[in-house]
Parts: structure tokens; C-alpha cells; sequence
């Protein structure tokens, strides 16, 4: 009996037929990515809101953790921390920009609005920088108490997201915090741990030449330019030392932080 | 419907995927260092299994049989993904303490077991009461190792303080050992024990003999 129906017609073969077999691995496959591609578009506001949440979190608690941070904050009012926006190529302030609307990822993604790094430069493996970068300031009067910078860079298997806080003279640190990152748990995820960001503040960035110095080794850390790294998380370490040699250089903030370093009144 | 309820009934404390089988040991060693995780990950199992048993004993007259495993995989991997990626969206605090243990759900023996050797040839509604059957069974195991390695290992239950702890000037010393996975081994053997005294004809026989070295030695 001829069966008009393509479809039943198709659902009557016997299962080893090749036509069959492949059509069905056809649908399957088409049905399964249906049905992730719906859910990972339906449930992504909802895990960006948390993501979101993490990194606020991770800049309160990293001023928090900083040593009397807590009281210049309260002394001074949360106001005081304001974000510029930085043209990354000379280092100077953005004019007519909103900082508090700037989004950072989507404009690193956008060519009007990002550069194509040259691959000698990119030594953090990010690829297209954003043209303009948020800082963030605590001031106590006029003066300078805190600099915060944003970073990226390539770790073992993911992008690590994290800020680096510095002092006003522009070579010491005051924290580093990983706020969002894909490393293997237990492993390059302890990038997070209060333990290992407690080894940040006090380490300098550059010697007195200026050159970029500061890294993470492995195994025990020796003087004031070398941090521990994590056991069996050499890469992700690496990641964490490119990122901050990327950032500091002159791709990133370097041209910015010669200004402060020059003694540039930077309102 | 007459013969459904025992494919429910079994797997939970006799046929158990854990205790009979040894299945799905690395999860339940992994998540069951507090009870929080281990019921979520219960949950998540357990949404996972029937989900994948449905599917697949519904189109199960039609799986070529030279791709059968990719095609049960391939149904097994979608919903894990939407599964973790539910977790982060509606629970992100306990998917990251899960980490990684939600997508190992993949590669769990249980999921594909049950599929490979019930949904693949059983109706709908049987592989339905199956799965579930052998999640709550799964979940009744990770509940009670969670819920003791948890209790004395730090003294509280979800949160709740429930034995007074002694640097708190209680009377309760907590056994480190609960959070280390040897415990989780160690109370999973005890599991076993109880499971084969009620039911003897799990006891396996014994593959060789120890010799007796004293008399070897002397012959």
C-alpha cells in the first residue's frame, strides 16, 4: 500500500534505512537547538541581572576590604566615587559622554567604537579594545584618595573580568578583584578567593624606570613586584599577569597613569 | 493502570541506582556536602531523568539503531543545558556552588542507563513512573548522606544551628571529615550494608577465596 503522506511515508521506513537514520538525526539535532537557543534566550535577562548584582557586589566589597576605606567613605559620603569616562589613546578625560550609561562590552564589540588591537599589542588575548574606558575616583577634598580601573583578559579558558584599585601614586596596589570569570572550579577559580586577593594590596606595578614589573608567579612570591600563584592554575595566573601588563601599557592605561605619575591635576 | 506503580516503588530503596547499581557516585560524593545542595541537585536529576525517559520512550518505535546512543545523548545534553542554565537564572547563589556538577548531569550512567535500558523499549507512562522512580530513589540517598555529612560536619542543617557548637560554647565538636568526600564514601558503604541486610539476595557472591596465608605459608 502506497502511502500518500510524505511524512508518514517517511515514518513507515524501517529504522536502518540510511534516508531514515539520517533524517531523523536531522530532526533531532534541529528540535534539541530549538529548544536550548529558547530557553538561553528567554533566561538570559534573568542571568544578567545576577551577574550584575555580583559585580556591584565585588566593588562594594573590595572598598570595603580596602584599610580604611569604610570610614573615608562614610566620612566623605558615597557621592565622592565618580566615574570618568577615559579616551584610553591619550589618556585624557572623554568630554560630553554619560559615564553612567557607558557600557564598556558593547562598545568593545561595536567597530565606531572600538579598535582592532595589533596582535604584537594584545598580549591578553581580548582582541577589539574599547576606545573610551571607565575610572573610578575617591576623592577626599580635591585630592586623589583611590583610582579604580576595569580590566580584561584571557585566563585559562575564560575572560577574566576584574578591577584593580590603585593608590593616587598611580604604582601601588590596593586590591584586585575577579568579579566575573569561567575558570575550573576549585582550580583557576580560586582567582576569587578572599585569601589570594589579600596578596594584592601593597604590590607595585612598575620599577622606578616605569617598566611593568608586577606579576603572578609560580610558587612563592619574591619582593614587591611578584604575587603567589595559585597551585595547579598556572594559566590562569598568566592570564591575570598579561591582563595587568596589557592594561598598564600603552593600549590601556598607560598614557592616563603617566599623567597622574606627572603630577597632572586631573579633575 | 494495572503493574504501572512498582516501576515507581522499586527503584527507591531496593532497586536503587546508588545502593544496587553504583551509579551516579561521583555527583553524590561531589553535592552533598550540605543538604541545600544535595536537594538541588536531587531536583535537577530527578527533572532531567523523566524528562529525557519521556522523550525518548515516546519516540522510541522510530531511534535508528545505529545512532540511538547520539540521538539519547543529544535529547539527555539539551535538557541538562536548559537545566543549568534555569539554575542560574532563578537559584545563581547554589548553581555556583554546584559548579560544574549540574553539566556532569550528562555524563551521569544513571540518565543514559535508564534510558539505554528501560525508555528505549517501554511505553510512555512505565519509562514516566521509571524515571521518577529511580530520581526520588537517587534523591532519598543524596537527602540522607547531605543531611548527615552537613549535621556533623557543621553542627546546623540548611542553615539552622541544631547541635550547639563548642567554640560557641556548646558541647559539639565538628567532624572536618563529613565535608571531606572520603566521608561521603564511608556513609554510602553503610547504606549498603543496611540495604543488603533487609534484602539478602543482593549480597554478591564472592568472585575468589582468601587464602589462609598462616597455612599456605606452612605446607
Amino acid at each position: 500500500m502506497a502511502e500518500r503522506n510524505p511524512i508518514k511515508r517517511f515514518f513507515a521506513l524501517p529504522n536502518d534505512h540510511l534516508g531514515k537514520t539520517l533524517g531523523f538525526a536531522f530532526m533531532v539535532a534541529l528540535v534539541a537547538s530549538v529548544f536550548v537557543s529558547v530557553a538561553s534566550v528567554l533566561l538570559k535577562p534573568h542571568y544578567q541581572a545576577h551577574l550584575e548584582a555580583e559585580r556591584q557586589a565585588r566593588m562594594a566589597e573590595m572598598m570595603s576590604l580596602l584599610p580604611g576605606m569604610a570610614d573615608l567613605l562614610a566620612e566623605a559620603g558615597v557621592e565622592s566615587l565618580v566615574v570618568r569616562l577615559l579616551d584610553l589613546s591619550t589618556g585624557q578625560f572623554a568630554e560630553g559622554v554619560d559615564a553612567a550609561g557607558y557600557d564598556q562590552r558593547a562598545a568593545a564589540r561595536d567597530p565606531a567604537t572600538s579598535m582592532v588591537l595589533p596582535p604584537v599589542a594584545d598580549v591578553a588575548g581580548i582582541k577589539q579594545r574599547a576606545n573610551l574606558a571607565p575610572v573610578y575616583m575617591l576623592r577626599r577634598g580635591r585630592a586623589l584618595e583611590l583610582l579604580v580601573l576595569p580590566v580584561r583578559g584571557v585566563g585559562y579558558q575564560s575572560m577574566l573580568y576584574a578591577y584593580l584599585a590603585l593608590k593616587p601614586d598611580g604604582n601601588t596596589i590596593a586590591g584586585l578583584t575577579v568579579y566575573e570569570h569561567g575558570e575550573t572550579p576549585g582550580i583557576g577559580a580560586r582567582v576569587e578567593d578572599p585569601a589570594w586577593r589579600a596578596l594584592w594590596p601593597g604590590k607595585e606595578l612598575t620599577d622606578d624606570s616605569g617598566e611593568i614589573l608586577i606579576e603572578v608567579v609560580r610558587g612563592k612570591a619574591v619582593g614587591p613586584h611578584q604575587v603567589d600563584g595559585i597551585s595547579g592554575a598556572t594559566r590562569t595566573g598568566n592570564g591575570v599577569s598579561t591582563m595587568l601588563r596589557f592594561w598598564l601599557g600603552e593600549y590601556g592605561f598607560g598614557p592616563f597613569l603617566a599623567r597622574l605619575k606627572a603630577g597632572e591635576d586631573l579633575q | 493502570m494495572k503493574g504501572g506503580l512498582e516501576h515507581l516503588t522499586a527503584p527507591l530503596v531496593r532497586g536503587n541506582p546508588i545502593t544496587l547499581h553504583i551509579l551516579g557516585i561521583c555527583s553524590a560524593l561531589a553535592v552533598t556536602t550540605s543538604l541545600q545542595t544535595a536537594l538541588t541537585m536531587s531536583g535537577a536529576l530527578t527533572v532531567v531523568l523523566v524528562l529525557s525517559s519521556v522523550a525518548i520512550s515516546s519516540i522510541r518505535r522510530h531511534i535508528p539503531t545505529a545512532i540511538r546512543l547520539i540521538v539519547q545523548i543529544t535529547i539527555i545534553a539539551s535538557l541538562v543545558i536548559v537545566m543549568d542554565m534555569i539554575l542560574k537564572a532563578f537559584f545563581f547563589e547554589i548553581s555556583k556552588t554546584l559548579s560544574i556538577f549540574v553539566g556532569l548531569i550528562v555524563t551521569n550512567c544513571m540518565v543514559l542507563g535508564r534510558a539505554e535500558a528501560f525508555a528505549r523499549q517501554q511505553p510512555v507512562w512505565p519509562s514516566f513512573l521509571d524515571a521518577l522512580g529511580n530520581g526520588l530513589g537517587y534523591s532519598l540517598i543524596l537527602v540522607i548522606v547531605g543531611s548527615i555529612r552537613e549535621l556533623f560536619g557543621t553542627g546546623g542543617l540548611m542553615g539552622y544551628d541544631v547541635l550547639p557548637l563548642a567554640e560557641d560554647g556548646g558541647w559539639f565538636q565538628p567532624l572536618r571529615l563529613m565535608l571531606l568526600a572520603p566521608s561521603a564514601f564511608f556513609i554510602m558503604g553503610f547504606l549498603v550494608w543496611l540495604i543488603r541486610i533487609w534484602h539478602p539476595e543482593q549480597i554478591e557472591t564472592a568472585e575468589f577465596q582468601l587464602q589462609d596465608t598462616d597455612r599456605v605459608g606452612r605446607s
